[in-house]
Order: structure tokens, then C-alpha cells, then sequence
């Protein structure tokens, strides 16, 4: 089998600057990645767009093109990337499995660096399962990877900056959105404002905010605030959206549904090592617990980015840098006075990143009815198991995510909980009256991903570390 | 959750019997306990059907059990057949022929043996099959099988369903199940068990081990301690494949039990083990090991070739030197009965134990032959100090 | 549903099949993409409802994207790149049930 000093699992910012730092210290580094080309989902396609297609480098904006230099690192890094690698199994001795090109194979690394980022958190509502209804962040994919935008009426629906982002987005590209449709309250606008004066410490994100808004009015996008009671009309595909505001119900034709709700770590790696999780009542998901130098509670596994609590792509780079500075040292290959001394002003640029979260945690915090869906509701897509029959379920005696596996295949489905996770979990908190720690989360099996039974059968026995 | 806070002196509540392991034999025993009138506590350190019970492969088989057990198999299959009866549940019983396939002459030499052996103990569930009538129960069957054994009447269950369903058959009928609540020690006195947890003591009459892989800490408890190994075998489950197999499958010649679920999904197990972690509770997956569980699954049935594996576990088992669990009473304490070390292959015999445990409890010694699995068996026990 | 934006347009092409009909896409380009661009409406049907579906998330976590791709089930549409006459299917309920429809 083969092995390396360091396993990072991810090319987004975290990965790619804790790359970086580890090959400069001299440790040997393996990237994994299941992408084919380095970035993650915030600077996905960087290279190809950067290289052909400036259009759209410009209307993606600044803040993408700066993936760029972290690409551009990677390639002149000595790096082993290994992209196009699917991880589906990796064990408390820190042997990684993973799928690349169709054959399964094994990896030891001494250290362990998770960055595999973020997830968009599920915007279960009646509907959302219809051919064109998609996530915001797959509409984006579309606009990085491909350079497609819809060319039919499109909503985009429910709250957070990456929905506005996209809004401003398509519109440069001469794509605009039929409508936004905003399910941020009146009372949250009020909530937030004791942030403010905390987030101007990070001001540059609030002008940048203020910009969006200011481009998308003069543009004379239709934008409806505090809406409720969403619904997807449509058969067999979305053919509008249905949602109360000010009082009325309203109905706008689009074939193209964008949902969003924010993003929430993605925890199926560190839930599998069985790390120790804290759910995050502000940002409402559960992230692993991490230290100062973001180790997890499982000795030799880190996790930098989103992947620990949702602080966005700036913050994700220098936990890169901070996660591979200590990984370094715990490698005797950076003395600690050294590692401390780089670290400084890391610490002091993720304290300033991280000033504008109260206010976006708080402002943009998802509606009831989408963390606890109404009974008619599918919640895990894969199974089709909806949520009055999860409520059904805790009746009867069930009392957490892992027996609602066994009384309903909830969770049970390719997807493995990625998607119905966190709403099964705060469905059961609700009915049984209890915290979203007592009732925890999945326990995440290997495969972490769907495996051809043939790759398993392709695993040579030597490459057994138990035996 | 008063209980917590309460001085461990207190005693919680007193019953005519405590059950410590909420898996499928100690939801049994309760169950069959209540049905007595008998006032019941079951004490679960995890939560009902956490372990083995909850994450078996789901076998009610008959086929190829050790000769002791088979009186036990062939009464509890009995019961399988009208469980709904029992626990007003079907707890997904499907009866399915249950066949071990012969890949070899030398394959084929040992099925025969076998089916001679249960033959001349009286008994005629085990048939074996040429090549002709492995087919017609197998009809994906690789080319390659030239026959096998089989039990006609035996089947498959969900196993946390079942467990679950005992569960709350108990509670209606009294029986009481303290979750997340772990069995720290046990005291005699006046004829009286006091049974220590971390949320306080029970006090009761008569108790009973269905501790499953962790029943020998309690077999210590009493002063006689047996000789258990927790094991871990492993499992791995696909996605929905097209109907193909209406049977539960085994091979003569290398571990595997395979079936697939009414849903389409394919479970396949069959005993290649993984790791038990130093706590006791976890275990960690042997991948070479689940390799080739992957490959004589592809092997015996080539459509597996194009599956996918959605999950892949391992439960924790307790498992004995001779393989046969420990099932009665204890041989140093009046009063206490053990039901535990299962080996494996104790899912199938649930509804029935509970049944004998019960009636051993209110003095009726039933007409099963259980000397196999006394625990005296392992000759460490020491005098009788009551 | 989607069209290409200007600077994403390329002369040359590469076809693949939908359903046994050919269709044009780029180098480079999704199979999830590279399908929405022609309306290719529900990617597969559910094994358990029959319900059509189509891509949601497009970063890997939903698997709506399921087809058979060279005869092969389950392959997420949006996690391979399109390569000139792949021969793409609609998944219908469990994978390998085979679509006569």
C-alpha cells in the first residue's frame, strides 16, 4: 500500500493552501480530490475559466479569480494530486480508500487533513423534488463549469449571499432572474442589527453585500421579501413557484427553481472516524468539535474549511495554512516556536473573517418549515420518506437519525444522509421535545459514496494493515 | 431523567425480574415474562437493538445448525411462521428456502455428509439438490454450482424491526425497557438481586443475562466467568438490483450468506470478521477480508458483478470456543438464567428462548433438551455460595 | 432549459447519445450539463415511487443525476465529463432493470 506523510482530502482553499504549506515544509503530501480540476465548488472551473474564457472570469467577480493563485500554487507545489479520486472508507489508522479511474486502492498517511468543505443545506419543500428544481450552488456549477445559464424564467428562492451572488451573476451574464424570492423575515432584520456594528469590523463583505442589492433594484429585478409557505407547482417537472407575501398568495411560472438556504459542513468524513460533533445552534448544523490548531477529537485527523462550521473561502485558506503549520510541526518538521510565530498572523486574518457571521448567522437563519418540514413533505429524497412519517415513526418509539434508518431506509439511499441528515435529526429533536445532541446524527458507513461490488472484490489481500 | 440525579443507594424500582441486554433475547424473555404476569425491567446500555440484534443479516435458518440446536431451531421456526400472532408484527418474516450451494465434488461430498448426519437424528428439514433443483430454487446460480442442501420452510426477517417489535410487545404487555442505562454490578441479598446502573439500582427477584457479546462480565459478576470472544462480522449491503434470488444462500466451501430484500437490495454477509475495538463497543471493517465476501458473492451469483455496495458493517457478537450459546440456568446463584454468547447465529432462535427462559423462571422445566449449552459446561465455575 | 454563454462556446464538438439520439456537447462539459442544454427533462425515474428526477445539487450529493452511462448503472451524470459517443440512458427504478419503454 502506499503511503505518505500527509492525505488531504479536497482541493478547495483549505486543501490547496494546506498543500502548500505542507510540501514547502518538506513533508510528502497526497491531494485527493474528486473533481478533475483543483478549486472545490468556490473556484470550480478556476483554471479553464481563467485561461479561456474571461467573460466569464469577469461577471464571477474578484473574489473567484483569487482561487487562481491557489491553483497556480498547487501545480508548481510537489504535490502527489491525485484528482478524479473518490474517498469511500477511511479508518481510525488513518488507511484511506479511495476510487480512481475505476480501480479501488488503498493509502496510509500518518496525518490526515479533511477539507472537504461544505454542503448546501436541503431546502426541503413541497415540490422540491421536480425535474428543475436545483440548489443554487448547482446553478453556479453550471455557470463556472460549463458557462450555461437558464435561458427560461428562473426564480431564485430563500435567503443567503451566495443567492444574491448568483442573482448579480446572471444578470451580467444577460440572464436575470425572473424573480428573487426572499423567505428572510422582517423580525431577523431587527435581530441581526445588534451584529452590525461587530460585522464592520469586516466591512469590506457588507459593502460588497450592499453592492449586490443596489445592482439587482437599479436592474429592476422583481424581489418579493419575508415570503412564506413556498410550494413547487408542477406534475412531473417545476412549472412556477407558489408563496405567501404580504398577505396574498402568489404564483410565478419559472422552469428553473433555485433553492438556497446557506451551506452547512459537509461531516460524512469526520462522522465516519467518529469524531466527536457539537451542533451549532447559531448556524444550526452539527460540525466536528476542533482545537486551536483545528485537530478533531481522532489523534491525526484535521479538518480545515468549511468542513469545521461555515466561515467561507478566505477563512478556509488560512485554516489550510494553520491546520498545515501544526501537521508540519507534529512531523518534527517545523519547531513549534516557528510554527507559532507563522501562525500569528493567520489567526489574527481568520478573526477578522469570521466578524460577519453573527450577522449573516442571524439574518440569514433558514425558516421553521424548512428545517422541519410540514407531514406532506419528502424529506429523504433516496427513499421518499416524508416527514409526517418520520414524526409517524418517533410515535412509536423512535428515537434518533439511526433508528429511523431501521424503521424507514430514511437515509438509506445512495445519497447516505447527505442530503436528509439534518432534517431527519431536527424533525425527531422537535417531536420527542429534546435537544439536536441527545438525538445526534447518522452513523456513517463505508462506502462514503456508492462502490462497484467489483472494486471491492479487487482489493488485494495484502494490502490488510490488520493482518 | 430524575433518575440520574438520584443517590445510587436509592433503589429505582423493584420488579419480579430484571433483564439486562434490551437486544432480541432479552425483549423476549421480557415479553414472554409479561405474558406470565410476571413484572419486568429491562436495562439497555445502548438503545434496543443497537448492537447484534438491530444489524444481523436477518437469517431464520434452520439449515445447517449445530445437531443440539436444532430442537430449539425447529421450535422457534414454529413461532416465526405466526409472529405476527406474537408480537402483532410481521417484523419483515418472509419464508424463503434457505440453500447452501456446492461449488465443488468436494463441496458436494460434504453436503451429503451433513444431510446424513441430521438424518440419522430424526430429522428431514435438510434436502440436498442435484444441479437440476439448485437451479429451480437458484435460477441466477453461476454455472459453476453443481448442487447443494437446503431447508424448504426456513426464511429472512428485518432484524430491527423484529427486535423493536418484541420491544413493544413487552411494554404492552407491562414490561418495562430503561434505555441508555449501563448494568455496573450485581448485589445479592435476603434472595434479592440488586442490580447497579449508572442511573441508580433495580431490585428484583430473579435475573436474567441477555448481555449478548458482553454477557460474560456479567457471567463474572455471578463468579463464573466463561470464556467469550467478541467478534465482528461483517456485512455489506447494494442498491435495488432487478428480482433474482428468492432464497437465503450459502456456500458449502467458503463463508457467504446472501439474500436479497423484498426492496431489491442485496444483503451479504457470512461470518469474515472485522475488528472489535478496545472498548468493546465499536468495530472497524477489514476490507481485504470484506473483498472477498464481495467476490464469492460475484462468484456464486455473476449479476452481482454489475451491483453496487451502498453500505458496508459489522455488528458485535459474543461468541463461545464450541460455538453453542450459554442458555440457562446460572450454576452458582439461585434465581439468575443466562441467555447470551449466541455465536453468530442466535437471531433465529429469539421467539423461542424468551419462551424457555420464561417457563424455566416460574419453575416449569419444558421438554426442550438444553444440556448442551449449560454453562457449567466450561467447568470454571466455582461452588455454589448463595 | 440552458443555453451556453459566448466565451463558452467552441467550434469544434463532440456527439453523444441520449436514448439513441445524438446529441452535441463540448469537451470538457458535465454529462449533467452537456444534458440539460438539450432539455433532456427526468434523468431517471425513482426505484421506489417512479418519480421523474433530474439534477438538484450537481456537486455530487444527491445522486438525482443517475443514469446508465456505456451500459454501466448509477454513474452521477454530474461527476464524469461527456467523451464523443457515449451512449447515455435514462435509469428507471432499480438499476439494471432494463428500459424497453
Amino acid at each position: 500500500m502506499d503511503s505518505a506523510d500527509v492525505a488531504i482530502i479536497g482541493a478547495g482553499p483549505a486543501g490547496l493552501a494546506a498543500a502548500e504549506t505542507l510540501a514547502a515544509a518538506g513533508a510528502s503530501v497526497v491531494l485527493l480530490d474528486e473533481q478533475q480540476m483543483p478549486g472545490g465548488q468556490i473556484y470550480r472551473g478556476i483554471e479553464a475559466v481563467q485561461a479561456l474564457r474571461r467573460q466569464t472570469l469577469s461577471l464571477l467577480g474578484s473574489d473567484y479569480a483569487a482561487g487562481a493563485t491557489l491553483a497556480k500554487a498547487l501545480r508548481n507545489a510537489p504535490v502527489d494530486y491525485q484528482p478524479g479520486s473518490m474517498v469511500w472508507d477511511v479508518s481510525r489508522d488513518l488507511v484511506i480508500h479511495y476510487s480512481r479511474e475505476g480501480r479501488s486502492q488503498g493509502l496510509h498517511a500518518r496525518h490526515l487533513l479533511i477539507a472537504s468543505g461544505a454542503l448546501e443545506r436541503p431546502v426541503p419543500i413541497p415540490g422540491w423534488t421536480l425535474p428543475g428544481v436545483m440548489t443554487v450552488g448547482a446553478l453556479q456549477i453550471l455557470l463556472k463549469s460549463d458557462g450555461l445559464v437558464p435561458r427560461v424564467p428562473l426564480v431564485l428562492a430563500g435567503s443567503g449571499p451566495l443567492l444574491l451572488l448568483l442573482a448579480v451573476q446572471l444578470l451580467k451574464a444577460g440572464a436575470p432572474p425572473a424573480a428573487i424570492v426572499e423567505t428572510v423575515p422582517r423580525r431577523a432584520y431587527r435581530s441581526a442589527a445588534r451584529h452590525v456594528p461587530r460585522a464592520l469590523q469586516g466591512w469590506r463583505s457588507l459593502m460588497k453585500g450592499r453592492r449586490w442589492i443596489r445592482t439587482l433594484t437599479h436592474a429592476g429585478v422583481p424581489w418579493y421579501r419575508g415570503c412564506t409557505n413556498l410550494r413547487v407547482e408542477g406534475a412531473d417537472r417545476a412549472t412556477g413557484l407558489a408563496f405567501h407575501h404580504a398577505g396574498r398568495t402568489e404564483t410565478i411560472a419559472a422552469d428553473v427553481i433555485g433553492l438556497h438556504q446557506g451551506v452547512v459542513p459537509n461531516v460524512q468524513l469526520t462522522r465516519l472516524l467518529d469524531c466527536e460533533h457539537v451542533w451549532d445552534a447559531s448556524q444550526r448544523c452539527f460540525r466536528p468539535r476542533l482545537d486551536d490548531w483545528l485537530a478533531t477529537t481522532v489523534d491525526g485527523v484535521s479538518v480545515a474549511g468549511d468542513g469545521g462550521g461555515i466561515f467561507g473561502a478566505v477563512a478556509a485558506e488560512w485554516q489550510g495554512r494553520l491546520a498545515g503549520l501544526n501537521i508540519a510541526h507534529r512531523l518534527d518538521r517545523l519547531p513549534s516556536a516557528e510554527r507559532d510565530r507563522q501562525a500569528a498572523p493567520m489567526r489574527a486574518a481568520l478573526a477578522r473573517e469570521r466578524t460577519v457571521r453573527p450577522l449573516l448567522d442571524t439574518l440569514y437563519q433558514p425558516p421553521p418549515d424548512v428545517l422541519r418540514p410540514a407531514d406532506e413533505v419528502v424529506v429523504c429524497r433516496c427513499e421518499e420518506v416524508s416527514a409526517g412519517r418520520i414524526r409517524e415513526a418517533v410515535r412509536l418509539g423512535c428515537s434518533g437519525p439511526n433508528q429511523a434508518k431501521s424503521f424507514l431506509r430514511c437515509g438509506m439511499g445512495p445519497c447516505q444522509g447527505r442530503i436528509c441528515g439534518l432534517p431527519v435529526a431536527e424533525i425527531i429533536a422537535e417531536t420527542r421535545g429534546v435537544d439536536l445532541d441527545d438525538v445526534g446524527y447518522y452513523r456513517i458507513r463505508p462506502p462514503l459514496k456508492p462502490l462497484p461490488l467489483m472494486e471491492l472484490a479487487g482489493l488485494a489481500a495484502d494490502n490488510d494493515p490488520a493482518q | 431523567m430524575s433518575a440520574t440525579t438520584r443517590s445510587a443507594r436509592s433503589t429505582l424500582a423493584t420488579a419480579d425480574v430484571l433483564v439486562i441486554g434490551g437486544g432480541i433475547h432479552g425483549c423476549s424473555v421480557a415479553l414472554h415474562c409479561a405474558l406470565k404476569g410476571l413484572s419486568v425491567i429491562v436495562v439497555e446500555r445502548h438503545t434496543v437493538g443497537r448492537h447484534a440484534s438491530g444489524v444481523n443479516a436477518g437469517g431464520v435458518r434452520r439449515l445447517g445448525r449445530a445437531v443440539a440446536e436444532i430442537p430449539l431451531s425447529m421450535a422457534a421456526m414454529e413461532i416465526w411462521h405466526r409472529i405476527t400472532d406474537l408480537v402483532d408484527d410481521d417484523c419483515g418474516f418472509r419464508a424463503a428456502p434457505q440453500v447452501k450451494v456446492a461449488e465443488t465434488e468436494a463441496d458436494l461430498d460434504t453436503l451429503a455428509a451433513r444431510a446424513e448426519t441430521v438424518r440419522a437424528h430424526g430429522y428431514d428439514h435438510e434436502v440436498p439438490l442435484d444441479r437440476q433443483q439448485l437451479r429451480s430454487l437458484l435460477p441466477a446460480v453461476a454455472p459453476h454450482c453443481i448442487g447443494g442442501l437446503a431447508s424448504l420452510g426456513d426464511g429472512f426477517a428485518d432484524p430491527y424491526r423484529t427486535t423493536a417489535a418484541f420491544r413493544r410487545a413487552a411494554e404492552r404487555h407491562g414490561a418495562r425497557i430503561v434505555e441508555r442505562c449501563s448494568a455496573l454490578g450485581i448485589d445479592r441479598s435476603a434472595g434479592r438481586f440488586r442490580l447497579n446502573t449508572d442511573h441508580g439500582a433495580f431490585d428484583g427477584a430473579l435475573l436474567v443475562n441477555c448481555a449478548g457479546a458482553w454477557g460474560g462480565e456479567v457471567a463474572a459478576w455471578l463468579d463464573e466467568p466463561v470464556p467469550i470472544e467478541p467478534i465482528a462480522p461483517m456485512m455489506l449491503v447494494t442498491d435495488r438490483l432487478p428480482r433474482f434470488c428468492d432464497a437465503v444462500v450459502g456456500a458449502a466451501g467458503r463463508p457467504l450468506s446472501f439474500k436479497q430484500m423484498d426492496n431489491g437490495t442485496v444483503v451479504v454477509g457470512g461470518g469474515r470478521r472485522g475488528v472489535v475495538d478496545d472498548q468493546g463497543t465499536g468495530t472497524r471493517l477489514r476490507l481485504p477480508e470484506l473483498a472477498k465476501t464481495a467476490a464469492t458473492a460475484a462468484d456464486i451469483f455473476p449479476i452481482m458483478a454489475g451491483a453496487t455496495i451502498v453500505r458496508c458493517w459489522a455488528g458485535i457478537e459474543g461468541r463461545m470456543p464450541d460455538d453453542l450459546p450459554v442458555i440457562g440456568p446460572s450454576g452458582t446463584t439461585p434465581d439468575a438464567v443466562h441467555a447470551f454468547g449466541f455465536s453468530a447465529h442466535g437471531f433465529q432462535l429469539g421467539p423461542i428462548v424468551g419462551a424457555i427462559l420464561a417457563e424455566q423462571i416460574v419453575g416449569d422445566r419444558g421438554n426442550l433438551p438444553l444440556d448442551a449449552f449449560d454453562i457449567r459446561r466450561f467447568g470454571s465455575c466455582k461452588t455454589d455460595t448463595a | 432549459m440552458f443555453r451556453r454563454i459566448d466565451d463558452a462556446v467552441r467550434p469544434a464538438g463532440i456527439t453523444i447519445w441520449f436514448e439513441g439520439q445524438s446529441l452535441h456537447a463540448q469537451a470538457g462539459d458535465s454529462l449533467a450539463a452537456a444534458l440539460l442544454i438539450h432539455d433532456a427533462g427526468a434523468f431517471r425515474t425513482t426505484p421506489v415511487s417512479g418519480a421523474p428526477r433530474a439534477p438538484y445539487c450537481l456537486m455530487g450529493v444527491c445522486f438525482d443525476c443517475l443514469v446508465e452511462v456505456d451500459g454501466v448503472p448509477n454513474r452521477q451524470a454530474c461527476m464524469i465529463e461527456v467523451r464523443d459517443g457515449m451512449q447515455v440512458r435514462r435509469q428507471h427504478g432499480p438499476a439494471g432493470v432494463a428500459d424497453d419503454g
